[in-house]
């Protein structure tokens, strides 16, 4: 039943990703962009989306500390490397944009850099679980883990947006300008399409925990003899 | 109707899934003293810990004195031995028990301290640095700690291992105090003889299970390996 | 009350072992000076780039020499398991936390004192000019080190690699309250006073400290028993 529910979200987010594209290769040229705008359809669901895993994983965190049940601790881990991998195309879509608009392959605008320092979080939550040995030990102090950086995020995001608007900067595109009404629809489908990805790529990284932890368990019970 | 010392129904402790501990249930009333006996990796530190409150069972459950071990109240009640002396190596004798004294509210914390120095034979080293300290005045002094503020439960992790003939006798002697004052004792060990003179009660763990629980018997004492023998796996 | 006792109790015991042997506050004394003065090869200190980077140079080795002192903090619990025997006696997480972070922050906040006057001489920068202001910037941004710091030593000190550990998760969470700190900080030594644009940043520092104060405070006993 799971496979099959799996199945239709993949085609599902196939179908609209591919008709997307279409539709995004259709558009016009943005007047001062030319053709890179394009990268925005990926860069900023992702984005959107590893932000959502972010407050997932919290939820998640604070669910296992109260009812102690592993099946939040896999939800954790599994929304967040997820949220890994989508932050880091959400990384390399932006360092692209960057270095064709302005010719520079980083920029220190709020968005990126904050974007950055949480899959800098995501990264040590991940090292901070392969370092834990014994399961509770390991789910407990990620989720202690993941309550503190993942309340950070927000607070993150705030101080870096002061500390470029106190900051007088080159004035780069508002990414958030005004969006023509064709882009918000191609846009909002891309989105769809990214969450229902995410969604299940979690899914299948959770069905990969529950094994693992299966495993886990044999192995224990064959050194015990 | 007083409640146990200790009780623990159906207790499991898993690492991850393997159970180290499975469906123990064991009732120490208080005033006993009970040895808790079983080969290396058999869970009695884990269950030990367990009953200091150091980690929740993962099935079943653990009560000392009719309540949750990690209470505050309980807490006050219990002290415990581990494989460390539990003092620090940079402070005094007497600042260590001080420390301690005034961490479990005792009300003439310097009183407390310097009496449990002169019972552990130590009051001479009062001022002296603990990492100056001879193994057996170490030991001593972590019983000392363990004992300092009263408590009605005493839960030892193999407390005679290694010690020396001075310090045996002064954990022998406030041991027996304690018990004629209506403490309750647990310990594991594996210097049998010793256990089996103080010990009321015996229990035997093996690979995690309780195989016997009872009390002691003259067999036992006559022969400290008996119950291994009986029912300990070989 | 007895909650404060405890804390006074665990504050002054750290304070004192530290004191015997000055392992910790020694070797973060010495780590500052030479970051200092490594610092001082990074750049040519002409009176303009020394002002801007001030702010941003002195929470640099804050932060580095603050964080031996927040690993040593559970690490002297090791030995003989002393950290046993605080945690079976009927003293709450918080106030374990509390008694802790205080020790960190006085031997953390008494490098810092060091440190400047160290830095005035090195950079040839006349720092004292709002004094007050800035004292009260260090606070608060120490206090948010230590206290993140506190938590996040008891989580790590039994994992392996600890000393990088530490450092490696949480430098990542501090950055706003660094940010915030290192702004202020360049300002003041500038001899500006804090107003308008900066009390932003200010108001960023006590949001920070409280918030993660607050969540230390309620997570401290769950790292502790794990």
């Amino acid at each position: 039943m799971r496979q099959k529910v799996m199945f239709v979200m993949l085609a599902l987010a196939m179908i609209l990703l591919v008709r997307n594209l279409y539709t995004i290769s259709m558009l016009p040229d943005e007047v001062n962009q030319g053709q890179i705008f394009r990268i925005i359809f990926f860069h900023l669901p992702a984005a959107i989306a590893a932000m959502l895993g972010s407050a997932v994983a919290l939820v998640a965190s604070v669910m296992f500390l109260w009812k102690r049940n592993f099946k939040y601790d896999a939800l954790a881990v599994a929304v967040t490397e997820v949220g890994l991998a989508f932050l880091a195309v959400n990384l390399v879509t932006g360092s692209i944009w960057a270095h064709v608009i302005w010719g520079v392959w980083w920029a220190w605008d709020p968005r990126l850099t904050s974007a950055l320092i949480c899959w800098i979080l995501y990264a040590g939550y991940l090292i901070l679980r392969q370092s834990l040995e014994e399961p509770t030990q390991r789910a407990t102090f990620a989720a202690v883990y993941s309550i503190f950086a993942f309340t950070d995020v927000p607070i993150v995001y705030f101080s870096i947006r002061w500390w470029r608007t106190i900051h007088p900067q080159p004035v780069f595109f508002s990414k958030n300008g005004s969006f023509p009404p064709d882009w918000s629809r191609a846009l909002l489908i891309n989105m769809v399409a990214i969450f229902l990805l995410y969604a299940l790529l979690t899914m299948v990284r959770l069905r990969q925990e529950q094994t693992q932890r299966e495993i886990d368990y044999l192995r224990r019970t064959v050194h015990a003899i | 109707m007083s409640a146990a010392a200790v009780d623990c129904a159906g207790v499991w402790k898993f690492y991850g899934d393997y159970p180290a501990l499975r469906d123990i249930s064991l009732t120490v009333p208080p005033g006993r003293c009970l040895a808790l006996i079983g080969r290396n990796g058999a869970g009695k530190t884990t269950l030990l810990r367990m009953l200091a409150g150091y980690s929740k069972p993962g099935r079943g459950q653990v009560t000392i004195f009719g309540k949750s071990p990690r209470e505050t109240d309980t807490r006050q009640r219990i002290g415990f031995i581990g494989h460390g002396i539990a003092v620090y190596d940079e402070l005094s004798a007497i600042e260590n028990l001080r420390l301690f004294a005034r961490l479990y509210g005792l009300p003439d914390p310097e009183r407390s301290a310097s009496e449990w120095l002169e019972r552990t034979g130590l009051e001479r080293v009062r001022d002296g640095l603990v990492r100056e300290f001879s193994r057996g005045m170490r030991q001593r002094l972590a019983v000392a700690r363990a004992f300092l503020h009263g408590p009605s439960l005493l839960l030892l992790d193999e407390p005679f291992t290694a010690l020396d003939d001075r310090a045996i006798a002064v954990l022998q002697t406030v041991l027996r105090d304690a018990l004629a004052a209506g403490r309750t004792v647990v310990m594991s060990t594996h210097q049998l003889r010793e256990a089996m003179d103080l010990a009321t009660n015996v229990a035997l763990l093996n690979h995690g299970r309780l195989a016997f629980q009872g009390e002691r018997t003259e067999e036992m004492v006559k022969d400290p390996g008996w119950v291994y023998a009986q029912y300990g796996e070989s | 009350m007895r909650f404060i006792r405890q804390v006074m109790v665990i504050t002054a015991k750290d304070l004192r072992a530290e004191m015997r042997t000055k392992e910790a506050i020694n070797a973060s004394f010495a780590f500052a000076i030479v970051v200092l003065l490594i610092l001082s090869f990074a750049f040519e200190p002409t009176e303009d780039t020394t002002r801007e980077i001030s702010g941003g140079l002195l929470w640099i080795v804050f932060l580095f020499a603050g964080t031996l002192i927040l690993n040593r903090s559970f690490a002297r619990e090791l030995p003989n398991d002393c950290l046993d025997a605080l945690i079976a006696a009927p003293v709450p997480g918080a106030a374990l936390f509390l008694g802790k972070g205080l020790a960190n922050f006085v031997l953390i906040f008494a490098v810092e004192i060091v440190a400047l006057p160290v830095f005035g001489i090195f950079y040839n920068v006349r720092w004292a000019r709002q004094f007050w202001a800035l004292i009260l910037v260090m606070v608060l941004g120490t206090w948010g080190l230590t206290a993140i710091g506190t938590v996040f030593g008891a989580l790590t000190v039994n994992i392996r690699l600890r000393e990088v550990m530490l450092p490696l998760l949480v430098y990542p969470i501090m950055i706003p309250i660094l940010l915030g700190a290192m702004k202020l900080s360049t300002e003041l030594v500038a001899g500006q006073p804090i107003s308008g644009d900066l009390m932003v940043w200010l108001k960023l520092l006590f949001g920070f400290d409280i918030i993660f104060t607050a969540l230390s405070l309620v997570l401290m006993d769950t790292v502790l028993l794990g």
